[in-house]
């Protein structure tokens, strides 16, 4: 029972192993195994679910060093419920692969995602900075491979830039890093969150140039204003089910800026205290704003879902900027709708992509689709809740956090978020409108959409009208988690009061 | 000491930063490895630099911090791994791109200095 914490991180990595060792040509079998161990994560990640919501924290010392010494695995609500994310996340992903005729992964796709995953997981249920760069570098190699694996010139080019950038990022991590570690002495963050809140006034300078390095890295990863560049080439050159997966990489940056500042650098640190918050503001609306400008100008459909992408990031960090409980967490269940929609749209254009034949993902009238009316309503449904209009979930989180802001933050967020909403109304109506409706009397011979690949886009769509359903319970859930995190207290006895097991 | 191994850090940074700025993609790939070098010295001297102490407690009075020399390993295994990564993929965009660039740019509209 009490390792149960770190299955989420052990199941990836065996499963991710085992799959190497099958034979290419059981097909069948790689994918069942693979979904299987999904399920059996989706299945563990919900028990901790269930023990996360106690409000107790779960803290799981590796090797049985006493913390701060040796690394943590700490479990909260915020690493419970982005876990249960990822997982479902996962599923859904993996089953669209199912069919025949959907782009197959290639030789070790499924391998490869459960190297992601265990990336992933690690970077949300670890407590030690170090470790957390080390699970990144993992998440990160596990996608240049996903990214890289089919050949193409518009897909190495893009690769290229990801994966110089990103290195760059882990080297500034690596000095940031180091740099808090020669200051304060810890890696353990809830160690570190106590030494900063009484660093030296003479070092405090340097704690914050740390600190500030270290949110331009997490920037990196959330794709934050000016470092999202490379983001719209990425995802749409990948394929659709690595593209749906790629939907929890930024909302991993955005929970490392997160934990980072609300735990060591959040109300309680002294002399640093939200020293983040005065960047983070105006860079969430700048992002929020090219974002929707991206959005209007995109010619192919896939970029401006990944413009969508942006636009969540924005509106996320801007919430998380605006530093409140009630703000936190109305960020949380927005963070929740935007990865689960913007994954649906990306496999939805692909098979929408799939039945236009030659003028592929450009926004351009072209042949009709084979069955337009199903992938029409999908389309719109989806493009409802990503927007923000009611009823869908979308509209109930941008509300949420509209309400929270207050004061001047207030204009200026009501003013960016509603004229981005039309913006990314009139973007998206026009690329459907062109797509399913200014179409020409003929028809490609296309196969109709396998029945795994709409089930696996119904689930991810379906998570939105349950946000929307049971709004209540998941507004007061992410209320709950957002109290837990704004008070770190609780985060910090819990880590440094953990006494190793006893055993014989 | 202190003095000469900043100067070191800041030469490798500022050769490393230079190269990342190139427009080919073997220099950039330089540049990394040099700022990766600058890195890795970096977390290296936050231990604090001394010299003729071991890096175990309870053999002398003095000990060196054992644990920057433990995440240098780390990262020294990760990067190599990360360039190694680099340079395949460096190939593979110049078989698939036809050039060296970084953009995929055509030789003719392509005139670095």
């Amino acid at each position: 029972m009490s390792h149960l914490v770190i299955l989420p991180i052990l199941l990836p990595l065996l499963t991710g192993l085992l799959l190497l060792l099958v034979p290419k040509r059981q097909r069948r079998f790689v994918h069942l195994l693979s979904l299987l161990s999904t399920v059996l994560l989706t299945l563990v990640t919900l028990q901790l679910l269930f023990i996360a919501n106690t409000g107790e924290l779960v803290v799981y010392a590796l090797g049985n060093w006493t913390p701060p010494f040796g690394i943590v695995l700490v479990l909260d609500r915020l690493s419970a419920v982005l876990l249960v994310l990822t997982s479902t996340l996962a599923f859904f992903s993996l089953l669209y692969t199912t069919a025949d005729d959907v782009p197959q992964g290639g030789l070790s796709f499924h391998s490869l995602t459960h190297f992601l995953l265990l990336g992933v997981n690690g970077a949300f249920l670890t407590g030690d900075i170090f470790n957390l760069f080390v699970f990144f570098e993992i998440l990160l190699l596990a996608s240049y491979a996903l990214l890289l694996r089919d050949k193409g010139a518009a897909r190495a080019k893009a690769g290229l830039h990801y994966v110089v950038l990103n290195l760059t990022g882990s080297a500034l991590f690596l000095i940031a890093v180091a740099a808090l570690y020669g200051l304060t002495g810890t890696l353990n963050m809830a160690d570190m969150a106590l030494r900063v809140a009484e660093v030296a006034p003479a070092d405090a300078p340097l704690v914050a140039a740390a600190a500030i390095l270290l949110l331009l890295v997490f920037g990196l990863k959330a794709a934050l204003v000016p470092l999202y560049f490379w983001l719209p080439r990425t995802y749409a050159s990948a394929s659709a089910p690595v593209a749906a997966l790629f939907a929890i990489m930024t909302k991993v940056g955005v929970y490392t800026i997160i934990r980072v500042y609300t735990l060591i650098f959040g109300n309680e640190a002294g002399a640093l205290a939200n020293l983040a918050l005065p960047w983070l503001w105006p860079l969430a609306l700048i992002t929020l704003v090219l974002g929707f400008i991206g959005a209007l100008g995109a010619q192919e459909l896939r970029i401006q879902i990944a413009y969508l992408v942006i636009i969540s990031v924005g509106t996320l960090l801007a919430g998380v900027a605006i530093n409140s409980e009630v703000a936190l967490g109305a960020t949380l269940f927005y963070l929740l709708h935007s990865t689960w929609i913007s994954a649906a749209l990306f496999l939805l254009a692909d098979v929408i992509i799939r039945q236009r034949g030659a003028p592929a993902d450009q926004i351009v009238s072209g042949p009709r689709l084979r069955q337009p009316l199903l992938l029409g309503s999908l389309f719109f449904a989806c493009a409802i809740s990503v927007i923000g209009m009611p009823p869908l979930s979308g509209f109930i989180g941008k509300a949420l956090i509209l309400q929270a802001a207050s004061g001047t933050q207030a204009v200026w967020l009501w003013i960016t978020v509603l004229s981005g909403s039309l913006a990314a109304l009139t973007a998206l109506s026009r690329s459907g409108s062109t797509i399913f409706w200014r179409t020409e009397e003929s028809t490609v011979e296309a196969r109709r959409a396998d029945i795994w690949s709409l089930l696996a886009i119904f689930g991810l769509i379906g998570f939105s009208f349950g946000l929307m359903i049971w709004g209540n319970h998941a507004i007061e859930y992410t209320r709950g988690i957002a109290e837990q995190v704004m008070h770190p207290g609780h985060y910090i006895d819990a880590v440094l009061n953990h006494r190793p097991l006893q055993g014989d | 000491m202190e003095a000469l191994i900043s100067i070191i850090i800041a030469v490798l940074t500022g050769c490393g930063i230079y190269l990342m700025l190139r427009g080919r993609t073997f220099p950039v790939i330089l540049g990394l490895t040099l700022l990766s070098y600058a890195v890795n010295l970096f977390i290296f001297v936050m231990g604090r630099l001394q010299s003729g102490a071991p890096a175990v407690i309870g053999v002398g009075d003095h000990y060196a911090d054992p644990i920057p020399q433990a995440l240098v390993l780390t990262a020294i295994v990760i990067g190599f791994a990360m360039t190694a990564f680099l340079l395949v993929l460096a190939l593979r965009a110049r078989a698939e791109l036809g050039n060296d660039h970084v953009d995929g740019r055509e030789a003719a509209e392509d005139e670095t200095p």
